[in-house]
C-alpha cells in the first residue's frame, strides 16, 4: 500500500479558545462539525469572530454541518521538524451546507497522489491534547 | 497648496550573509551599518535623521525588534520628530516609503530612514508560524502542520494551477531567470546557473513547491533615506522620485493565508490588484509604462500572481506569460528582479527591491535596464497591508 497521509502526532496538537471560537471546539468534542451563522442575516463566517462582517450583528447561531466537504486546495508536506517521515496533506475545505466557509485541516487515510481538488471528503474527529478533538477529513 | 514631491536620496546595505553567519555582529549593529552607509550615499550626517518609518511592526526579521530609541542611543541621533511603522509583516516593505512620504509631506520630519535588519540566530523564518505562540485564531491553522510561509503559499499555487492550468515550468522559469540575474552580482548569495533539470531535481518541500521555489534565508540589513525634493536636489546623488506609493488592500484578501478565507478569484492571487489600481491612478501610468518590475519574491508562484495583479498579463495567464520569456532581463518585455531578487541575491524582507529600484533609476544598476524611467517595487503578498511603490526620475 502506498503511504497514507496522517496528522501531526496527535498528542502534540494543541489549541486554545476564546469566547467566540470555543463553540467550534466544544462541538468537535461532541463529534459535531459546527460553524457560526449570523442569526440576523444568515451569513456564515469562518473563522468565528465577534461580529457578522455583513451586518455587524453579534447574534450568532452555531449550525451543525453534515461533515461532508470538498477539497478546495491542498499541499503535500513530507517531513516535519522532529518527524522526518511524517506525511501530511494539509488542505482547505469548502462546504455545500456552509457557503463561503473555508476550514483548514488535514486529509488522512489517502495517498497524496490520489488527492484532487474537488474531491469529496467527510469529517472524522481525532483526539488531541488537553481533551479536545480535531476535525480532519478522509475520502468520502 | 501643491503636495511637495519626495525623493529617495540614500541607500545602504550590509554584506549579505547566509542564515546565522552575521554573528557576532548584533542586529542593531547590522542595521546601524546600513543606516550609516545610506547617509554616506546621500551625503548627509546621521545626526540629521529625524524620522523613522518602519514596516512589519518594526520587527527585525520576525521575532526581534528594531527600536528608534536604541538607534538614537547607538548612533547619536539627537532628536526624532517621527517614528512609526506599518502593521503586519513584509507586505508593507514598499509601502514603508509611503509612510516616510507621509511624514515629509506633513512637515513632521526632514530626513526619514526606513530600515530592515534580519538575523536568524535562533528562529528560522522558514518555520516561523510554527514557533508563534498559540492563540485562538491560529488554532484554526497550526494543527494542520502548515508551519512555514512556503507551506501556506503552496496551497495558493495549487489552486492557481487548478484554475488556470499553470505548470511548474512557469515557476521554474521565475527561479531560473532570477538566478541568471544574480550570476554577475558580487554580493549575491547564489551565483551558479540554474537549469530546468536542476529545478525538477530539487526536493519537494510543500508540493507543488520545491526548494528552488523558496527564497533564501539571509542575515543582513538595508536602509533607505527619503526627504523632500527641495532638499534632495542639494545632495550627493540624483534624487529618485517617489512617483506613487500605496499600501492596504481589500477585505476579500484580508489575512490571506493566515486563515485561507479568500474565495475565487482572490484565493489564487497576490492580493495586490487594489494596490496596482491605486499606484497607477496616482502616477497616471499603466503597466505598459513600467520599465523594470521588482516584485517581492518570497515564493515563485506569488511572483506569477503579482504579474497578473499588476496587469502585466491577464488573470490566469501568468504561466504562459513567464514561459514566453517575457520576464527575462535580456529580451523580455518586462525585466523582472534584475538584482536576483530574494530567490538568488538575498532576502531582506523586500528592501533589496527598493535598493534595486533606486539603482535602476539612477542608472547605476549592475543589470541596468537601458533608459529606465519607472521602476515598480512591491511588498510581499501576505496579510494586509500589502504595498507597492513606483520610483522615477526627478
Amino acid at each position: 500500500m502506498t503511504a497514507q497521509a496522517t496528522t501531526l502526532p496527535t498528542d502534540t496538537i494543541r489549541i486554545t479558545t476564546d469566547a467566540w471560537t470555543e463553540p467550534y471546539w466544544e462541538g468537535a468534542k461532541d463529534e459535531r462539525l459546527v460553524a457560526p451563522r449570523c442569526a440576523a442575516c444568515g451569513t456564515f463566517r469562518f473563522p468565528p469572530s465577534a461580529f457578522c462582517p455583513e451586518c455587524r450583528s453579534q447574534d450568532t447561531e452555531w449550525v451543525s454541518l453534515s461533515g461532508r466537504a470538498s477539497v478546495f486546495s491542498f499541499s503535500v508536506v513530507r517531513g516535519h521538524p522532529g518527524h522526518p517521515d511524517l506525511l501530511l496533506v494539509p488542505a482547505v475545505f469548502e462546504f455545500a451546507d456552509a457557503p463561503g466557509v473555508h476550514i483548514v485541516s488535514n486529509i488522512i487515510d489517502a495517498a497524496p497522489e490520489d488527492v484532487t481538488i474537488g474531491m469529496p471528503v467527510e469529517v472524522v474527529f481525532v483526539d488531541i491534547a488537553d481533551g479536545w478533538k480535531l476535525p480532519v477529513f478522509r475520502p468520502a | 497648496m501643491r503636495t511637495p514631491d519626495v525623493a529617495i536620496v540614500g541607500v545602504g546595505a550590509t554584506p549579505y550573509y547566509f542564515r546565522g553567519q552575521s554573528y557576532p555582529q548584533t542586529l542593531i549593529e547590522l542595521a546601524g551599518k546600513a543606516i550609516l552607509t545610506a547617509c554616506e550615499d546621500a551625503g548627509i550626517d546621521v545626526t540629521e535623521i529625524d524620522g523613522f518609518a518602519y514596516y512589519s511592526e518594526a520587527g527585525g526579521g520576525y521575532g526581534q525588534k528594531l527600536d528608534t530609541a536604541t538607534f538614537m542611543e547607538t548612533l547619536g541621533i539627537p532628536e526624532v520628530t517621527f517614528s512609526a511603522t506599518l502593521t503586519s509583516g513584509g507586505g508593507g516593505s514598499a509601502g514603508s516609503i509611503g509612510l516616510a512620504r507621509a511624514a515629509l509631506v506633513a512637515g513632521d520630519a526632514t530626513y526619514v530612514v526606513t530600515v530592515m535588519a534580519l538575523q536568524q540566530l535562533k528562529q528560522r523564518l522558514g518555520a516561523v508560524f510554527g514557533a508563534m505562540p498559540l492563540d485562538p485564531q491560529n488554532s484554526f491553522l497550526m494543527p494542520s502542520g502548515l508551519i512555514g510561509p512556503g507551506h501556506l503559499m503552496s496551497i495558493l499555487a495549487r489552486r492557481h494551477m487548478h484554475l488556470y492550468g499553470t505548470r511548474r515550468e512557469a515557476f521554474a522559469e521565475i527561479a531560473i531567470s532570477t538566478r541568471e540575474n544574480a550570476l554577475n552580482r558580487p554580493k549575491a548569495q547564489k551565483r551558479t546557473p540554474l537549469t530546468l533539470e536542476d529545478y525538477f531535481a530539487s526536493p519537494l518541500i510543500a508540493e507543488p513547491l520545491c526548494k528552488l521555489d523558496f527564497c533564501l534565508e539571509t542575515d543582513g540589513a538595508v536602509a533607505v533615506i527619503t526627504t523632500t525634493m527641495d532638499r534632495a536636489r542639494d545632495l550627493r546623488q540624483p534624487p529618485v522620485k517617489v512617483v506613487a506609493a500605496a499600501h492596504g488592500g481589500r477585505r476579500e484578501w484580508g489575512r490571506a493565508f493566515a486563515n485561507f478565507s479568500m474565495l475565487d478569484p482572490d484565493f489564487a492571487s497576490s492580493g495586490n490588484a487594489p494596490i496596482a489600481a491605486q499606484l497607477y491612478r496616482k502616477a497616471g501610468v499603466g503597466p505598459e509604462d513600467i520599465d523594470v518590475a521588482l516584485l517581492y519574491d518570497h515564493f515563485t508562484p506569488m511572483v506569477l500572481m503579482q504579474l497578473e495583479d499588476y496587469g502585466f498579463c491577464k488573470r490566469g495567464e501568468g504561466g504562459p506569460f513567464v514561459e514566453s520569456g517575457a520576464i527575462r532581463y535580456k529580451g523580455g518585455s518586462i525585466p523582472l528582479n534584475t538584482h536576483g531578487g530574494q530567490l538568488s541575491e538575498a532576502y531582506v524582507i523586500g528592501m533589496t527591491h527598493v535598493l534595486e529600484g533606486v539603482e535602476q533609476i539612477r542608472e547605476t544598476a549592475i543589470n541596468q535596464v537601458p533608459g529606465a524611467e519607472l521602476a515598480l517595487v512591491t511588498g510581499g503578498p501576505a496579510t494586509l497591508p500589502v504595498s507597492g511603490l513606483i520610483l522615477g526620475r526627478a
